[in-house]
């Protein structure tokens, strides 16, 4: 629940989504849901030579199982905040 | 699914695990992505020739298989030249 919560408060910023086959797909995070299925907008692909698949694609919709890694600019992220909420969240689930 | 609204009627590219894209007009979903096609073509992408467009008629995708869905620039994809596009296909998704 956390990482979801964490997803919400990147909306509308720029991230770059690297699926499991290798596609890397940049664009703005619309929304998120409880299976970190992600809706990105004017989205980009990194490697368009290599990748010509999406080009006439603007808007995604990336489900959450095929998610590899999630890239975002640093200063999105308060990563004070988030190491707090991550240590409150492991105590209270390890109880 | 909330994300899929605004996909509704419109045209659409469906990338599955598999690396196959199919692309159809948007005419159902749920909250498994289950999807309904209609008029759907696959595009099969190939290193030494251009995009071979195979016809499936109505088609209906169960979610399990999805890994993005893609909302198409009917106006860009109308103005590029799928016979001149060559590309490896989309790997498939690996864990």
């Amino acid at each position: 629940m956390l990482i979801f919560s964490f997803f919400k408060t990147l909306t509308d910023q720029v991230i770059t989504v690297e699926l499991k086959n290798d596609l890397c797909i940049t664009g703005t995070l619309k929304s998120v849901d409880q299976f970190l299925n992600i809706r990105l907008d004017g989205i980009r692909v990194e490697d368009p030579e290599r990748h010509p698949h999406m080009l006439a694609v603007k808007n995604v919709f990336i489900r959450g199982s095929v998610v590899r890694y999630v890239r975002m600019a640093a200063r999105a992220v308060d990563t004070t905040l988030l190491e707090d909420a991550t240590r409150r969240e492991a105590h209270n689930t390890g109880k | 699914m909330a994300a899929l609204d605004g996909f509704r009627d419109q045209l659409v590219q469906v990338v599955l695990y598999d690396g196959r894209v199919i692309v159809g007009k948007l005419k159902g979903n749920d909250n498994f992505c289950n999807l309904i096609l209609s008029d759907s073509v696959e595009r099969e992408y190939s290193s030494d020739k251009g995009v071979e467009m195979i016809p499936l008629g109505l088609y209906m995708i169960k979610g399990d298989n999805i890994a993005l869905i893609g909302q198409v620039d009917e106006d860009k994809d109308g103005s590029l030249d799928y016979s001149e596009v060559m590309a490896e296909p989309l790997a498939e998704i690996r864990y």
